[in-house]
């Protein structure tokens, strides 16, 4: 049991672990595992509690109903999971600045906040027109073999690897 | 065979809370809900990202093939529409920089106390909105399907299996290059 409180595994270990629970969201669900509809489908729901009803007549909410559905409660499973996992290892804390961004952009919670929010805009905006996250693209999409999927798990490497070079090599070493 | 557990809404929910659990738990275990673990990724500093990635497709591609091959289940592959994929690809890539996190390592680190992985998760809310606004405009045209919901191995004409060898076979490359650690 001891290998529960250590505070990392092997990512081997981990990809095959993942792998496996994307084998029984096949089965037992007929689901691939996805964590990005679960952000649209909250904020319909949110966006419901002040629209009410008429909300459902948008026509992408049509597709995506605003409901809580078997990947919404997947995405709210992994906030329990990883709370458990951390404070058995000890590693719950709360950060609002991490270290490699107050390295290069100093400790300004604002500053962090922003960025944070700013680039939470992008990736919903973003996974839904490319039709998916790294979860669902890159890991669930890919292993099916889906051509869409693995065209977008490079692409989200592409951009993000361009970006963060940008920021912390190019803005960060000037 | 597993009808009656997939029939059952209310037994689907929790079945989805299970799994999601279990993945949360090995996010966190794999480093991953570490805004600076996935930095070092982007900034290629360190590759425990792409290890648990490229581990969790090889593994996970074997056994979708082989549950398919059996008759278990269905494939579910998303729609291929070039422009909108290259466009929200790379839109995600630079918000996925910008956070640090994507959607489901923002959930795993909101539960191991991190308030930015919050705010960030927040934002996502908003983009999907701004999404929800704008998709009427471009289904047409940015989202237009060029292959439908095609594979690979439909794409190219061959056995899956053979796609299959060939990515295990990159992947054994991968390995020795990191050398298992």
């Amino acid at each position: 049991m001891s290998c529960f409180f250590l505070a990392r595994w092997s990512p081997w270990l981990v990809g095959v672990g993942i792998g496996v629970l994307v084998w029984l969201g096949f089965l037992f669900s007929n689901r691939a595992i996805g964590c990005s509809t679960a952000y649209a489908r909250t904020g319909g729901i949110l966006e419901s509690f002040i629209r009410g009803k008429r909300v459902k007549d948008r026509e992408y909410f049509k597709k995506f109903s605003p409901i809580v559905d078997w990947e919404w409660m997947l995405v709210l499973g992994v906030g329990i999971g990883s709370f458990f996992s951390a404070i058995l290892s000890g590693q719950f804390k709360m950060e609002i600045v991490p270290v490699i961004w107050s390295n290069t952009f100093g400790r300004s919670i604002i500053l962090r906040l922003v960025a944070a929010l700013l680039g939470g805009v992008f990736i919903g905006f973003g996974s839904r027109l490319a039709g998916g996250c790294t979860s669902g693209h890159g890991i669930s999409g890919s292993s099916q073999l889906a051509l869409s999927s693995w065209l977008a798990f490079i692409l989200f490497f592409t951009g993000g690897i361009a970006t963060a070079m940008f920021l912390f090599n190019f803005i960060g070493g000037v | 065979m597993f009808g009656n557990l997939r029939g059952s809404k209310n037994r689907q929910l929790l079945t989805g809370v299970v799994i999601g659990v279990l993945f949360g738990f090995l996010l966190q275990k794999g480093g991953v809900t570490n805004y600076n673990v996935i930095l070092n990724q982007l900034l290629l500093r360190d590759f425990t990202v792409i290890k648990i990635m490229f581990t969790a497709v090889v593994t996970g591609m074997i056994g979708i093939y082989l549950m398919k091959e059996l008759g278990l289940i269905q494939l579910s592959p998303k729609p291929f529409y070039l422009k909108g994929i290259v466009l929200g690809g790379l839109i995600f890539g630079v918000g996925f920089a910008l956070l640090g996190y994507c959607p489901g390592t923002a959930a795993g680190a909101i539960g191991t106390g991190s308030i930015h992985a919050f705010f960030g998760a927040i934002g996502m809310l908003i983009g999907t909105e701004i999404f929800s606004v704008v998709y009427p405009y471009i289904k047409n045209s940015l989202m237009k399907e060029n292959y439908g919901s095609i594979t690979i191995p439909e794409l190219l004409d061959v056995r899956a299996w053979k796609i299959i060898l060939f990515i295990l076979i990159v992947f054994f490359f991968f390995l020795s290059f990191f050398k298992f650690v």
